[in-house]
């Protein structure tokens, strides 16, 4: 077991040093000089000597590279060129709304994803399972973004039921936060319930077919215990696995579902970023997400130590 | 999936003979010669296949024919009768600046299919390169698979809207963006494929004869790694037309002024309360391009890949 975890924190490190290399190469993958690019032309030579040396690119490539990893291993993700402030700042000041709409997006889709591929496997083969998974395909088709316009149409437009758009920070109070969120995370999470639900069907079914389980049938255990005790536990293996990625891909949604409904959060940021070429902010937003992505995966991994004692004894 | 064997998809009865005939080279006909041969027969045996082959085939057929369909310029402007709803002068009525919303749908099929089909070309080619080479060499496999791992630790919108703040926004920087996004999924499907390949006998044999690495590789291991990356490559199409339409809604895309789904739903998005039909239009167009894409995949990697059967990934939403 204790070889497993090593193994699993040992190969986060390779993982994270390409991410960084990968964010520091994109300042280089514009062509042309990037300070010349940020500071427009009618900037004197000058400021533009200024900002090259606030990006650090008036070195040799090596040294900005070796000075790029050493300021990462402090904690330092530089300072935005238009905000003027500490880019590892702006981004906790705008991680809240994005964190909450991505955390209650898995949520909803493993509440309505999990239940419908267990129903499904169940009834294999009948309409149920039939009409369940032509909904999860049809699910798998429509792009978040769109669903969420398709919402703010519908709910907040025709029926009126929802803000338009909009965010209300924790502080505003948690219940009107949750309003504001609830189109947003459905946008976003009802879409990966499809995914979820049909790879826990697929895994449901193989289980289904162990031996364990008609050995468990057949000395009279009620169905639900095998069902739920014993198949899902051992279903849950792919599902979860699905899950960690699906938070990644929730992550990289709510970048959009944000700007669709107005939410100022990480999205916002980037967005502004991309549009004013401010590299630092760029950079930073895109190396915290990517290592919130690798480490929910670590945890997926270690999760499995929990449910597969097969994976401790290895 | 021999080509020798009986017809797939037929039982065979118990005790049969089948007289099979010698292929001249059994890999390629593994790889190329079943699948053409079963694909009309899934297509007659899967009928919600066949509805995504129609999907698909109507988008490319309208892609194409998108001048001569198109009523109006996409990109002539009458202010005068900006914001009209569906009317029989605009079937599916006018934009802000008074553009003809169905002329700019049409040819929004003609920018996502180049964009899917481009992106599919770009992520194949670099993702069997890279592929081939860490499967084969094993020196090589640790760097190159690292790399690709890198890459995928980023939520594909995420590096793709990095990747055009750098390149700048256009329908080419788009369709590199992309490409570059997507080709770790098919280089780790090719090393893995490889990585079964190079131990099989008749590599070994070729080794033996004297053959050189690159005439393995082009002529044994390559055929054999390809039914997973055909099957790949039509999710890849899907996610390439949903990250444009994204990135084009986000304003990072195509420039505003290209008729592309994204960048109508952008705009739409502005007058959601006043015209609808600016939303609903080529909201439709993507929704069929992926569903169509997504039935078609599934059927692909039925006839394909039975091993990963009823695990459909299909193309995620946001990529």
């Amino acid at each position: 077991m204790k070889t497993y975890i090593a193994r699993r924190l040992v190969a986060v490190v390779p993982v994270m040093l390409v991410v960084a290399t990968v964010a520091f190469v994109l300042v280089h993958l514009a062509p042309g000089d990037p300070a010349s690019v940020i500071a427009g032309p009618y900037a004197s030579a000058d400021d533009v000597a200024k900002l090259r040396h606030q990006l650090g690119i008036d070195h040799p490539l090596h040294i900005q590279l070796g000075r790029w990893y050493w300021r990462l291993l402090h904690g330092d993700l530089g300072t935005s060129i238009f905000l003027r402030r500490p880019v590892v700042e702006a981004i906790l000041d705008r991680a809240e709304p994005t964190l909450l709409l991505t955390t209650a997006a898995t949520l909803l889709a493993v509440l309505i994803g999990v239940p419908t591929g267990i129903v499904s496997a169940r009834r294999h083969g009948g309409l149920v399972d039939q009409g369940l998974m032509v909904l999860a395909l049809l699910g798998t088709s429509v792009p978040n973004f769109l669903l969420g316009l398709l919402m703010i149409l519908v709910f907040a437009v025709w029926l009126g039921w929802f803000p338009v758009a909009g965010y209300v920070p924790l502080e505003g109070g948690a219940w009107r936060t949750a309003r504001s969120l609830v189109m947003p995370a459905v946008a976003l999470g009802l879409v990966q319930s499809a995914l979820i639900a049909r790879i826990t069907r697929s895994a449901m079914l193989d289980v289904l077919r162990e031996q364990f389980i008609l050995a468990g049938r057949a000395k009279g255990l009620p169905e639900n215990r095998v069902v739920y005790k014993h198949a899902l536990k051992n279903a849950f293996v792919p599902t979860l696995t699905v899950i960690g990625i699906s938070f990644a891909v929730l992550l990289g949604g709510a970048v959009i579902i944000e700007q669709v409904f107005n939410i100022p959060g990480l999205g916002r940021l980037i967005i502004s970023a991309v549009l004013r070429r401010d590299y630092p902010v760029i950079q930073g937003v895109i190396l915290i997400v990517a290592a919130v992505y690798v480490l929910v995966n670590l945890a997926v991994d270690l999760a499995y130590l929990a449910l597969d004692p097969r994976i401790r004894y290895q | 999936m021999s080509a020798a064997g009986p017809v797939a998809g037929l039982p065979r009865a118990p005790g049969s003979v089948t007289l099979t005939r010698v292929p001249v080279r059994p890999e390629r006909e593994a790889a190329l010669g079943a699948p053409r041969r079963g694909f009309l027969a899934l297509l007659g045996r899967r009928r919600i296949t066949l509805v995504g082959a129609v999907l698909v085939a109507v988008v490319v057929v309208v892609a194409a024919l998108a001048p001569v369909l198109a009523p109006w310029d996409p990109l002539a402007l009458d202010v005068k009768s900006r914001l009209q709803g569906p009317a029989p002068d605009h079937w599916f009525g006018t934009d802000d600046v008074g553009r003809d919303v169905l002329s700019r749908v049409l040819y929004g099929a003609r920018i996502s299919v180049i964009v899917g089909g481009l992106v599919v070309v770009l992520s194949v080619a670099a993702g069997l390169g890279v592929g081939l080479a860490a499967g084969y060499y094993r020196r090589l496999d640790g760097v190159l698979m690292r790399v690709m791992d890198g890459l995928m630790a980023f939520p594909a919108i995420i590096l793709a809207i990095a990747l055009m703040a750098s390149l700048g926004p256009s329908l080419r920087n788009v369709v590199l963006a992309l490409g570059i996004v997507y080709t770790p999924r098919i280089a780790r499907i090719v090393r893995g494929s490889v990585l079964v390949v190079r131990e099989l006998p008749y590599v070994e044999a070729a080794h033996a004869l004297g053959a050189s690495d690159i005439g393995i590789i082009g002529r044994h291991v390559l055929p054999n790694c390809l039914s997973p990356v055909i099957v790949q490559s039509t999710f890849i199409f899907a996610l390439a037309v949903l990250g444009e339409a994204a990135l084009s809604f986000l304003g990072v895309g195509v420039p505003p002024f290209v008729p592309s789904w994204g960048n109508i739903l952008a705009e739409g998005r502005l007058y959601i309360q006043q015209a609808p039909w600016l939303t609903l239009f080529p909201g439709t167009g993507i929704m069929a391009t992926i569903l169509g894409l997504n039935l078609f995949g599934d059927g692909l990697r039925d006839l394909l890949d039975p091993k990963l059967r009823g695990l459909s990934g299909g193309a995620r939403s946001a990529s």
